[in-house]
């Protein structure tokens, strides 16, 4: 835990080369390749994208994400308060359990998708690294006085993200309960070689995973431990985001943008059920009346023929007309084919239309297919 | 045989007026996992620096440059099933096309190994 946040730290324009994090020795040594992602030094990969992601895909995986905020909100009417600020149903929402929602400005745009968890006293939020600061600023502004917002800025965050995931950390954690006793979006306070650490049964893969919180000053130690393990391999950004296109999930500044609506980017599951009858939260005014009348795009899958990816910013055709444009896109390592996420006109965005993409004035034809274009293997309650 | 090389890391094998292109190993190393690769059609017209081919990997499209101009004779075609010998074998089995010169006088422009190996040491 750290100090409450104070906002006159925030300086924006103070020019600043990328920043290590608590893993950055930890990475070198390993030989991951090192890039500038989100103001810090990132793996991109460590022996190469496809090996990496078929091992996460058939095995586990352990990724670094410290960049990401860890935010914790407390205080009186903390509950209250944060539904005020995000489209969520706190009232579902019990200790342990996590959930996705989304920060929106009161034009209804996407400003960040983020995890919300209820620790005992308060709420745990995992926000995205690039937008981290500024969430910070539209949180703090958005939260009334009386409520504290703190950035845990001396804890990393791991993901251990694969069909084995459980296997390899079960025999590392102790806690008042098993590790078994989470399921799918369910998290708890476990130790982990000696060390506090915050787990929850989550990812951004499709596989079964968890998210792990720990001191920073712990972190290299518990990540000796956790890829020790014979099942576990580090893995870098590369295959992080391969495997986040597979599953189908969108990535903040790419797939979902400020000018985007949660109803043209197909995350209505991220305004809770009760909000949307209720109202209450940023950009209410324009999303509730957007979820009756339909949004004119949608956020679709496509397939791609051929071997030839196509990438965020290529135009999606129907005949010779455009109809959409292409967010994020790639090689499938699992499919064997490319594949991408793409926003199209309503009237072409139901599974089996064809369309053609123009890469570069080549033009490669797609169809239109549900996501995830891999299947979700999460662990979830109930389930065998 | 002699071996040139560019500054975009494309190299090229001459004998008399035929010559094999390709990417270097530094190249592949770079793009890492290569998924895709397009080659020039045989009998195509190719000028230096022109973009003569397109190599995919899983982070990013690259162009490959012609690193002299002439004509295309064969293209890989091994490469259609299996991009991943331009990772493999960058300098051999995995080269992109195999051409005749229309002017080997552009060839003066280009580095030999040394100075290409001096080139990337400074990258």
């Amino acid at each position: 835990m750290s100090d409450t946040y104070d906002i006159s730290e925030l300086d924006p324009d103070v020019p600043t080369g990328p920043l290590a994090l608590p893993l950055d020795t930890w990475h070198r040594a390993r030989g991951g390749r090192m890039v500038d992602f989100a103001g810090y030094w990132m793996p991109v990969q460590f022996e190469g994208i496809i090996a990496e992601h078929l091992w996460t895909r058939e095995s586990a995986g352990f990724f670094d994400v410290s960049h990401m905020g860890q935010l914790y909100v407390s205080g009186e009417g903390a509950e209250a308060a944060l539904e005020a600020v995000l489209p969520i149903d706190l009232s579902t929402l019990p200790i342990g359990g996590v959930r996705y929602s989304l920060l929106l400005n009161d034009e209804g745009g996407i400003l960040d998708d983020l995890m919300v968890s209820r620790w005992g006293q308060g709420f745990y939020l995992v926000v995205n690294g690039a937008t981290k600061w500024d969430d910070i600023a539209t949180l703090r502004e958005r939260l009334p006085d009386a409520i504290t917002l703190n950035h845990l800025e001396d804890s990393a965050l791991f993901a251990l993200q694969g069909p084995k995931a459980f296997e390899a950390l079960e025999p590392l954690v102790t806690g008042e309960y098993p590790l078994s006793a989470l399921t799918f979006m369910r998290g708890g306070q476990f130790k982990m070689g000696g060390v506090d650490a915050w787990i929850s049964r989550s990812g951004y893969t499709g596989e079964d995973g968890f998210e792990i919180s720990v001191p920073a000053e712990n972190a290299a130690e518990l990540a000796d431990l956790i890829c020790a393990q014979p099942l576990v391999k580090p893995i870098g950004l590369g295959a992080r985001d391969s495997l986040r296109l597979e599953a189908g999930l969108p990535l903040y500044g790419h797939d979902m943008t400020d000018t985007v609506d949660p109803v043209s980017a197909d995350l209505l599951f991220g305004i809770n059920k009760r909000r949307r009858s209720e109202g209450g939260f940023p950009g209410a005014d324009v999303i509730l009346p957007l979820i009756a009348s339909g949004a004119e795009t949608r956020r679709v899958g496509l397939a791609i023929e051929g071997r030839m990816a196509a990438r965020e910013g290529a135009k999606v055709l129907s005949g010779d007309v455009e109809v959409g444009t292409i967010t994020s896109g790639g090689f499938s390592p699992s499919l064997e084919r490319p594949i991408a996420m793409a926003y199209v006109a309503v009237a072409h965005a139901a599974p089996g239309t064809q369309l053609t993409i123009d890469v570069r004035g080549r033009k490669l034809a797609a169809s239109v297919v549900p996501m995830p274009f891999v299947p979700h293997r999460y662990h979830r309650k109930g389930a065998a | 045989m002699t071996r040139y090389f560019t500054k975009d890391h494309e190299w090229i094998a001459v004998e008399g007026s035929e010559a094999t292109v390709g990417i270097t190993d530094y190249a592949q190393s770079q793009l890492g996992d290569i998924t895709f690769v397009e080659v020039p059609g045989e009998g195509s017209e190719v000028s230096m620096g022109d973009s003569a081919s397109v190599v995919d990997s899983v982070k990013a499209a690259s162009d490959v440059y012609a690193p002299v101009s002439g004509k295309v004779t064969v293209s890989n075609a091994a490469l259609e099933d299996q991009p991943e010998l331009v990772n493999t074998d960058p300098e051999g089995d995995g080269w992109l096309w195999k051409m005749t010169l229309s002017d080997p006088a552009e060839l003066d422009g280009l580095m030999d190994e040394a100075s290409y190996q001096a080139f990337i040491a400074e990258l």
